[in-house]
């Protein structure tokens, strides 16, 4: 297909101008107006970069990063961890590695919404009931606390995409060459020496993906963090996309929302380059 | 050997377990729901005492299910089908195309999936709300614009194994770019159109937020209901869990008949 040609247009065009009117424009529109004091619909003062500075300032918005980041590193950890652990068990030879991957994958079919409601109650009522059943006062209030809140997060976020991580684990795990395990074990490696020595390096590429896909997602929680707390108590459980949401659509402060969504993308965008810059490397270094 | 075969009757039972371990949470959920408010309030953690199917009659009613549920098969077959059509087409136009520009488009869709989508979420319905496009068709088109670069990003990617020569084949044979396309591309990228549905499906028949901004209460979709209907419960869990019940339901059928597919699915549009 020649770029003059009537079909190469007509082939592209359609979800061309459905990127453009749904991503760009409202991206550069958005970016030139929180420059200004505009109120969601027009403006009527050019500020430079008042709401920047006021954004950096902004002790409720560097709180929601600050959480946001814990929330990412205890997720990426934990999710990784189990995630591999899982994969490890299911690709075992044994009659139920079917039927495990098929629930430990299941979370990932339901939305944020609907698993974060849930688990509100199981946290609520039946960390509850199982802390007074055994005197286990830890189990008690949960959601109440901040330190809670947050691990409830963390406890969601874990249980819902370890086992997204885990497909990504077994794709890896089941391309290792049967005959490398088996030489190895002939060689009289056991089972964490043939885990360390041979799959592991070979599983490398996985870890990479999943670091990312963790870290991308932990960024962009929106729906979890709205079911399971709200942002409470006081706010303190609110993460970058909810206060984001909040500032726009509870306090109608437009630009000034635009101009912490201009600087959420960075965050967000830093963070992809980041990975593709290592991909590219390691393809490299290959 | 036998301590080896004992060794690996022991995973399995730990694999069990930890499984018992991950639907606890859907256990809780679904036992509930056929208690009475004391009935939860005496005894979370065991079957009921006595089983209702109030909670699920009034839930159905109050989450408005028939026209909730029909809304959201509506919009996720209604995207998942043009972002299909479309970016399939793109796929193979700019994979086919090996010029500059070419170049240039690609790579301006899969820079789009660095934009995260609370960085536009706010001058999009800004816009959209000034041409009166609030409403599900609205929705549908913007599915289209956030849900074509990743899917234009594995058709690009399997067109790669489709070699050229078949498309010369059938110039000579005096097939046009658009025939081509529809009788012998697109039948060939059918394993990739299952993974992009997937995948599509998934994130578009789940997701709150966008819904939230565009739709209205007549046109909700189940996830929106849910958030109303749950607001409108707090602290009554035999209600509030019937309809989290309900609204799951259909996706568990789904899941387990086409459970293959939709594990390949997620791992390929994953790993690529």
């Amino acid at each position: 297909m020649k770029n003059r040609s009537v079909s190469f247009w007509l082939f592209v065009t359609p979800t061309l101008i459905a990127l453009g009117l749904v991503v760009f424009l409202p991206f550069i529109y958005g970016f030139v107006f929180s420059f200004t004091d505009w109120n969601g619909l027009k403006a009527t003062e050019f500020l430079g970069f008042a709401n920047y500075v006021e954004v950096f300032k902004d002790t409720e918005f560097l709180n929601s990063i600050w959480f946001t980041i814990k929330f990412a590193v205890a997720s990426i950890i934990l999710v990784n961890v189990i995630g591999l652990g899982l994969a490890l068990l299911v690709t075992q030879k044994m009659k139920s590695s079917n039927v495990l991957r098929t629930v430990f994958f299941m979370p990932n079919l339901i939305g944020g919404l609907i698993l974060g409601f849930i688990w509100q109650f199981i946290f609520i009522s039946a960390f509850d009931a199982v802390g007074s059943a055994l005197g286990m006062e830890a189990l008690r209030g949960w959601l109440s606390t901040t330190e809670t809140g947050f691990w409830g997060l963390v406890i969601l976020n874990v249980w819902q995409y370890a086992g997204y991580i885990m497909i990504i684990y077994i794709a890896y795990l089941e391309s290792v060459p049967q005959e490398l395990l088996e030489a190895a074990e002939i060689d009289g490696a056991n089972a964490f020496k043939r885990f360390w020595n041979v799959k592991f390096p070979l599983v490398a590429p996985a870890f990479t993906i999943s670091l990312f896909l963790t870290l991308s997602n932990a960024f962009k929680l929106y729906d979890q963090n709205l079911a399971l707390t709200n942002g409470g108590p006081f706010n303190s459980t609110q993460m970058v996309a909810m206060e984001i949401y909040n500032t726009a659509f509870s306090e109608f402060d437009m630009a000034y929302a635009q101009s912490k969504a201009v600087i959420f993308f960075i965050l967000v965008a830093a963070v992809a380059l980041t990975q593709v810059y290592y991909n590219k490397k390691r393809e490299v270094d290959l | 050997m036998k301590e080896k075969r004992r060794n690996k009757l022991l995973v399995e039972i730990c694999g069990i377990l930890l499984a018992l371990l991950w639907i606890s949470p859907f256990y809780l959920m679904i036992v509930n729901a056929f208690k009475t408010k004391n009935g939860i309030f005496s005894n979370v953690l065991g079957i009921p005492q006595e089983w209702t199917f109030e909670n699920f009659k009034q839930a159905f009613i109050d989450l408005d299910f028939v026209s909730s549920f029909g809304y959201s098969i509506f919009i996720s077959v209604a995207s998942v089908g043009i972002i299909v059509l479309f970016s399939s087409m793109a796929g193979y136009a700019l994979a086919r195309n090996k010029s500059k520009l070419s170049g240039v488009i690609f790579m301006i869709f899969v820079a789009a999936m660095l934009i995260p989508f609370q960085s536009v979420m706010i001058p999009l319905i800004s816009l959209f709300g000034q041409v009166d496009m609030l409403n599900p068709v609205g929705l549908i088109f913007m599915y289209l614009g956030f849900g074509s670069s990743l899917s234009i990003f594995l058709y690009h990617g399997a067109m790669a194994s489709i070699p050229v020569s078949l498309d010369e084949a059938a110039t000579i044979d005096g097939a046009n770019k658009w025939q081509i396309f529809w009788k012998i591309v697109f039948p060939m990228l059918k394993p990739i159109s299952v993974t992009v549905m997937i995948l599509n499906v998934i994130w578009i028949w789940n997701d709150y937020l966008l819904p939230s901004l565009v739709l209205d209460a007549e046109t909700a979709t189940i996830p929106l209901k849910m958030f109303f209907f749950f607001g409108q419960y707090t602290k009554q869990w035999h209600l509030a869990l019937a309809g989290l019940t309900i609204a799951i339901i259909p996706v568990i059928i789904v899941y387990f008949i086409a459970q293959k597919q939709i594990i390949k699915g997620v791992t390929d549009g994953a790993v690529k």
